[in-house]
């Protein structure tokens, strides 16, 4: 269990500190996230009804297309110069890769939420301190990045695989957007917690699902 | 099958009756080869001959369409994380990450090998590549010559009993060749079972203790060194494949 977490950990540590040197993935989506509010942001007025219908599907919008652009990423860095195959030929389970993969994705990812939260906090003039947000960022960044890794794998052996990416995966990860754009809208306007227990408990389920078939299908995915 | 028993087998390497297709293409088809420990066979074989899908599937790397593979007396397909203890592969390309440094890369690998005493172990396989100036240099920056190096030093990090090497020399020049090659007697022990895939017919003939030409998927000659005619070999070679690749 010790030497499993350990190699899951070398993996992350690996990815972590090649985004670090080459800031690929961590620029571009947080660049794309930001135009993404910044242009929503003219397009609707602050402080309306229509902005305050449309603000959670904004955020969500940005999250999701931000993180598609960041999940292309996750294994490319593996194609190049074969090195999938370097780290296949390690004697692990393949699944450690798949969650070593998965933390830095999801790291990455909410990273970028991090960050972009506050500013569309700030843009719809509402208040920064939001832990419920917070809670239902990690638990749909936790399915989004689930699937996502799986995904990001399995394209990886397809020719146009930037383009097969988000038409595979997002009909997948509908149900987890959806329900983190209704609990977001829920604590935008400040209702009880007993209103999005149900989104809550659709999030927790898919991150569970996902995550057992993930892991146990991943193996298949990069061996063939 | 346990360490002593596997330990107690008299082949490195056992393939039966190997064939590996890709749709209707057959890369492989019936290959019968046995590799004694601490054997180096050289597989030679024009564009195509399956070289590299052998060493692919030897190294646990891709699964046979039929037929075993067992390696140190494991059958790849039933025990692949055992099997991977136990060999490692240098390739024409290097599983390296550019963006690390020689001893990040090094460090990596042998975390995901569970090697003990990694510090010490790192220097060690990096000075028997002669790398040790080039240890905190970015891989990126090197040239290919010396990535292939270091390539070298990730896989034997390990120690394993059993290394292939797949074209290790594509794409270096002449220079780095003759550095490849002394970097490869370097890492040569008596007890390590050596399978190399090369166009190179003179070096592999000179490095061998057996030689195997592989065309269209099919083992077509195998000799030991010593009944080898290494100065007609081109033409044997040419004779057994039609190329004089």
């Amino acid at each position: 269990m010790r030497g499993s977490l350990s190699k899951v950990l070398a993996i992350f540590w690996k990815d972590i500190l090649l985004e670090i040197r080459t800031k690929e993935s961590v620029t571009a989506i947080l660049v794309f996230a930001l135009l993404v509010l910044v242009i929503f942001n003219f397009a609707f007025e602050p402080e309306t009804a229509t902005m305050n219908l449309v603000a959670p599907g904004i955020l969500w919008v940005a999250f999701t297309f931000a993180g598609v652009l960041g999940l292309n990423r996750v294994f490319a860095i593996e194609r190049e110069n074969s090195r999938l195959a370097g780290l296949l030929l390690c004697p692990i389970d393949p699944m450690l890769i798949y969650w070593g993969k998965l933390l830095g994705s999801f790291t990455f990812m909410f990273a970028i939420e991090i960050i972009v939260t506050p500013i569309f906090l700030v843009l719809l003039n509402l208040p920064l301190f939001l832990p419920r947000l917070l809670l239902i960022i990690v638990l749909a960044t936790l399915g989004f990045t689930s699937v996502g890794t799986l995904f990001s794998a399995l394209a990886n052996n397809i020719r146009a695989r930037d383009i097969m990416l988000p038409i595979l995966f997002l009909p997948i990860v509908v149900p987890v957007i959806i329900a983190a754009v209704e609990a977001t809208a829920l604590v935008l306007q400040s209702s009880p917690w007993g209103d999005m227990m149900t989104w809550l408990q659709i999030m927790i389920a898919f991150d569970i699902i996902y995550l057992v078939v993930a892991t146990l299908v991943f193996q298949y995915v990069v061996e063939g | 099958m346990d360490e002593t028993e596997s330990a107690l087998t008299a082949w490195a390497i056992e393939v039966e009756a190997l064939s590996k297709s890709f749709g209707r293409n057959r890369a492989l088809s019936n290959i019968d080869l046995k590799i004694g420990r601490g054997e180096h066979v050289i597989v030679f074989g024009p564009n195509g001959a399956g070289k590299t899908t052998l060493v692919k599937v030897l190294s646990t790397l891709s699964k046979p369409s039929s037929g075993t593979v067992r390696v140190d007396g494991e059958d790849i397909r039933s025990d692949p994380v055992k099997v991977r203890r136990r060999i490692s592969l240098v390739s024409h390309d290097t599983f390296l990450y550019d963006n690390l440094t020689v001893y990040e890369n090094l460090r990596f690998y042998g975390k995901m090998h569970d090697v003990p005493d990694l510090e010490e172990n790192v220097r060690e396989v990096i000075a028997r590549v002669r790398l040790e100036p080039r240890l905190h240099d970015r891989v990126g920056i090197l040239s290919h010559g010396m990535q292939q190096r270091v390539s070298i030093a990730r896989a034997i990090i390990h120690n394993p009993s059993i290394l292939f090497l797949d074209e290790p020399e594509a794409g270096l020049d002449p220079q780095a060749v003759v550095m490849l090659r002394d970097v490869l007697e370097s890492v040569n022990t008596p007890e390590r079972t050596i399978v190399m895939t090369t166009h190179n017919l003179r070096q592999g003939v000179e490095m061998g203790d057996r030689v195997v030409i592989l065309d269209r998927g099919k083992i077509v000659y195998q000799a030991s060194r010593d009944d080898i005619d290494t100065v007609n070999f081109y033409e044997i070679y040419q004779s057994y494949t039609g190329t004089g690749e």
